[in-house]
């Protein structure tokens, strides 16, 4: 039972990690290629500035998974 | 795990996550060996290095040697590399390394130009060790997660962890290094006055200042937090997937491990990027009175 739980805590975490973020990154993406559109000659300094925004971002699902599997791999086979 | 012999899944993980560490065991304490066998700490305690969960007894004067010994051996790296191009430096043709660093110089400059712009000549050689460091630190997760660990155990030493970023010891050490150079420039640039200032009377007015501080208070704490928590959670989690991969059979190993490898190349220069960013940012706003 408490396995059980601890497996649906880390889909959890990841599923839910990896909602958000890919709402967020897909809004971030369009953004860019919007703002690429409209002006080309800012392309270089809209990549540097998507790269920082997608790396803050993009932290927090990943940490999500370290966290998720490690719940699901270590704390639920070792319980 | 065929290196590991008869380890279970999750000994094996735990063992690659943990530390080397040396530290002071308290006086009466119970050390259980391998073998089943009790040992109890003499007067005075004991000065030794870690086994299984002992590192928790130790308290605070406990040091982690791996994640020490990489991080000074990779920051040394850095010096050596850096001061051997800036030695042969020529004005003629340049050779590779020198292109090399001078790429590397010319992006961390162009970075701390378009968001610093106040006067320190401090900050540029700062983001640059940040940057430069943090990447090496981070480019040990592409080491294959056996091989340095079992070399040291061949040689008699239990515990091995090569990334020095998956160390939260290292990362926090680092984030609250980058939160002290804060205090000091909002101080010495700003005034103690303005500083205190800054803190107590935005964003809602003179007559709220127990909000004002409850919420610039906040702002500012959470910046040495996130930032030292989003390095080490990425590289943790890196490693921990690497370390998944290394539990599969042989023969799927190379088709998960080497796209990952590849990913985790964008990840950790991304992140060494974003801590650059973010620490230049965060200077910039100590410098930067409203």
């Amino acid at each position: 039972m408490e396995a059980a739980l601890l497996y649906i805590a880390g889909a959890l975490i990841m599923g839910l990690g990896a909602t958000g973020a890919a709402i967020g990154i897909g809004i971030l993406g369009g953004k860019f290629l919007e703002g690429g559109a409209r002006q080309p000659e800012l392309i270089p300094m809209l990549r540097t500035q998507f790269f920082i925004v997608m790396g803050l971002v993009d932290a927090i699902p990943m940490i999500g998974v370290g966290i998720g599997m490690y719940i699901m791999f270590v704390v639920a086979a070792g319980a | 795990m065929a290196a590991e012999g008869g380890l279970t899944t999750s000994g094996y993980i735990i063992h690659h996550l943990t530390n080397l560490t040396f530290g002071h065991l308290p006086e009466g304490f119970h050390r259980h060996h391998a073998d089943g066998a009790v040992e109890v700490v003499g007067q005075g305690g004991t000065w030794t290095i870690a086994h299984g969960n002992e590192a928790a007894s130790m308290g605070f004067w406990a040091i982690n040697l791996d994640s020490m010994l990489f991080s000074v051996g990779l920051g040394l790296v850095f010096i050596w590399l850096f001061r051997k191009a800036a030695l042969k430096a020529t004005s003629g043709v340049p050779g590779g390394l020198q292109n090399f660093v001078e790429s590397i110089v010319e992006f961390v400059d162009e970075n701390v130009k378009s968001s610093f712009h106040s006067r320190n000549a401090f900050i540029a050689p700062l983001a640059l060790t940040v940057f430069v460091w943090i990447f090496l630190m981070n480019l040990m997760d592409l080491i294959p997660v056996d091989w340095v660990p079992f070399l040291a155990q061949q040689l008699g030493v239990p515990y091995l962890k090569i990334v020095p970023s998956t160390d939260v010891n290292v990362t926090m050490g680092m984030s609250l290094s980058v939160f002290a150079l804060i205090l000091y420039y909002s101080i010495s640039v700003k005034g103690i006055g303005e500083f205190i200032g800054e803190l107590t009377l935005q964003p809602l007015g003179k007559y709220m200042i127990p909000a004002n501080l409850f919420l610039e208070g906040v702002n500012l704490l959470a910046k040495p937090v996130s930032l030292g928590l989003r390095l080490f959670g990425n590289m943790y989690a890196g490693e921990m997937i690497f370390i998944l991969i290394a539990l599969l059979p042989f023969w799927v190993q190379w088709v998960l491990s080497v796209p990952w490898a590849i990913f985790h190349i964008l990840i950790i220069t991304l992140q060494a990027f974003i801590f650059m960013v973010l620490t230049i940012v965060y200077m910039s706003m100590a410098h930067e009175s409203h």
